[in-house]
């Protein structure tokens, strides 16, 4: 009994590590790529002993200390509570999404069966979806809650903004919910560990790249970034919802976008790219198409799905940091236009097309 | 689920639930309705149901209060002053919740009344509350109520668009 709460303890920490690190390298990434599109140096002036890591000493070391060591100013006439409560609710949110997402396959030490995920659930995506679903009120109470026009604006943006591609986010997913049959993730990623006509890793972009570009377009919506940052749109509202944070509770706001873009980048991995799935590789090593085998130990296969799977996470970030500092801000009619009129009545044309393709390859058993 | 869970779970309900109607500003009562619900997930959780649980999630705590939200803050809704309702409403009150009251106890009253303890909890098939079997319940016994439901939410949505239109022109 002590020994499974232990297990469970021993994963929950350590998902939590991972993406606690995860969001660092996120920020390194979001300097990194900044700068170099504006052709600048950028992240390079902290420094141990005259050692920057490329930046990295200033984004996972210098940043956090800076923050965490700030006056933590609360305006006048606010609801305190309530102000002290965004930050943590849009952290808590994103956070616990992380918990049904599975970084390997199931193991078996000493005779016990050790799921790789902090919490093996049967309704995986629709609790991340439920989970997601809760990070809005981070956004709507920090804009109401800090008293000012400019908060208030982008908070009422933000939760007009993430309820409406909501929409097109959870129809993406039901699409590839009838795929797999399944809305268990581990399944999924199970599902998607065979091959089509002998080379193709059954992979889900290949059977729904539709689903994958509405579910990556509504997830960069879902996180609130460029080209959908009307939230906190500098330009027109200082910062939008936290312009009336700072320390701590900022770094909070900063952490949450991080590690919701993590979250995406996840669903994305597990959904439309294999998850811990390496093309090839069996529970005894690679067998690959030409007839070349490679017998491996228990051990690195699950070290590689493992690695593999983290390796999808940091690149699909990547991407997503990418497009957000190469595209320029929707205007807010065109951000609702596309939401409603473009990307909900294809997403119901994607659930119908699936369900009619579902349909005939059952029938045709 | 062990009494001592369901009994903390109940309070904790209880204390959030009160927080809806007591609170004087709206925003705080949105967000204990927010807890309430949540809370009622947990307990759908424990009761082995977990996808009704996530569903309440995303539904009701993730969709619904959060519009509710949006319109306190449109329409900047202040602190409501604290009154004694007339005595016409508090009247009608009382008389509807005598009324739940009343229904909550003849559940336990007899003849065929609800007990508690053994044998009140029996055990449930491996696939209850999954996906498959849910599905399968909406879409054949209570496929009739399933589509109803579905035609009220159209027209509740071509009622908002037929007024939407309206004002505009």
């Amino acid at each position: 009994m002590v020994l499974e709460i232990g297990i469970a303890l021993l994963r929950i920490v350590a998902v939590l590590a991972m993406v606690m690190v995860m969001a660092g390298i996120y920020g390194w990434f979001e300097r990194k790529v900044s700068a170099l599109m504006q052709d600048r140096i950028g992240a390079n002036r902290a420094s141990i002993f005259g050692f920057a890591g490329a930046g990295l000493i200033n984004t996972m070391m210098a940043d956090p200390l800076k923050f965490a060591t700030k006056e933590d100013f609360v305006p006048s006439g606010v609801d305190r509570l309530l102000h002290t409560l965004a930050p943590c609710v849009g952290l808590f949110a994103v956070l616990v999404a992380f918990a049904a997402l599975p970084f390997g396959d199931t193991v078996q030490v000493g005779g016990r069966y050790v799921p790789l995920q902090a919490v093996p659930l049967n309704v995986g995506i629709l609790y991340i979806l439920a989970m997601l679903s809760l990070s809005v009120y981070g956004v709507v109470l920090g804009g109401w809650a800090s008293n000012n026009r400019f908060s208030f604006l982008g908070g009422i943006r933000g939760s007009a903004q993430m309820i409406s591609y909501e929409l097109a986010m959870g129809l993406s997913l039901v699409a590839m919910v009838m795929t797999y049959g399944t809305i268990d993730l581990q399944e999924m990623v199970r599902a998607q560990g065979h091959l089509i006509g002998g080379w193709l890793p059954a992979w889900g972009i290949f059977y729904q790249p539709l689903a994958f570009l509405l579910f990556l377009i509504a997830g960069i919506a879902e996180t609130k970034r460029a080209p959908f940052d009307l939230p906190e749109g500098e330009s027109e509202l200082v910062g939008g919802y936290f312009t009336e944070y700072s320390g701590m509770k900022y770094l909070m706001f900063f952490m949450s976008d991080f590690i919701e873009v993590g979250v995406v980048a996840g669903i994305i991995a597990t959904l439309f790219f294999g998850g811990w799935q390496v093309p090839y590789l069996g529970a005894d090593g690679f067998h690959f198409p030409f007839g070349l085998s490679l017998a491996l130990p228990a051990v690195v296969v699950i070290l590689l799905q493992l690695a593999t799977f983290l390796l999808k996470v940091v690149f699909f970030g990547w991407l997503q940091i990418l497009i957000r500092w190469t595209l320029p801000r929707l205007r807010y009619d065109q951000l609702m236009w596309l939401g409603w009129k473009g990307m909900l009545p294809v997403s119901l044309f994607n659930v119908l097309a699936t369900a009619l393709i579902v349909l005939a390859v059952q029938g045709s058993r | 689920m062990s009494p001592v869970v369901f009994g903390i779970l109940a309070v904790l309900l209880m204390v959030s639930a009160f927080g809806v109607v007591l609170q004087s500003s709206p925003v705080r009562s949105a967000l204990s309705l927010v807890v309430t619900l949540f809370l009622i997930a947990v307990m759908f959780l424990l009761l082995d149901a977990p996808l009704v649980a996530v569903l309440q999630v995303a539904v009701y705590a993730g969709a619904i209060v959060v519009l509710f939200l949006f319109v306190i803050m449109l329409l900047n809704l202040q602190d409501e002053p604290r009154a004694m309702a007339r005595a016409s409403i508090l009247f009608s009150a009382v008389l509807l919740g005598s009324l739940f009251l009343l229904a909550l106890l003849r559940l336990f009253i007899a003849p065929n009344r609800v007990r508690f303890g053994v044998g009140m909890m029996s055990a449930v098939s491996p696939d209850f509350g999954s996906v498959g079997s849910l599905g399968a319940q909406l879409f054949t016994r209570h496929l009739l109520a399933f589509e109803v439901t579905s035609i009220l939410l159209l027209v509740a949505i071509i009622g908002a668009v037929v007024l939407a239109k309206r004002r505009l022109a």
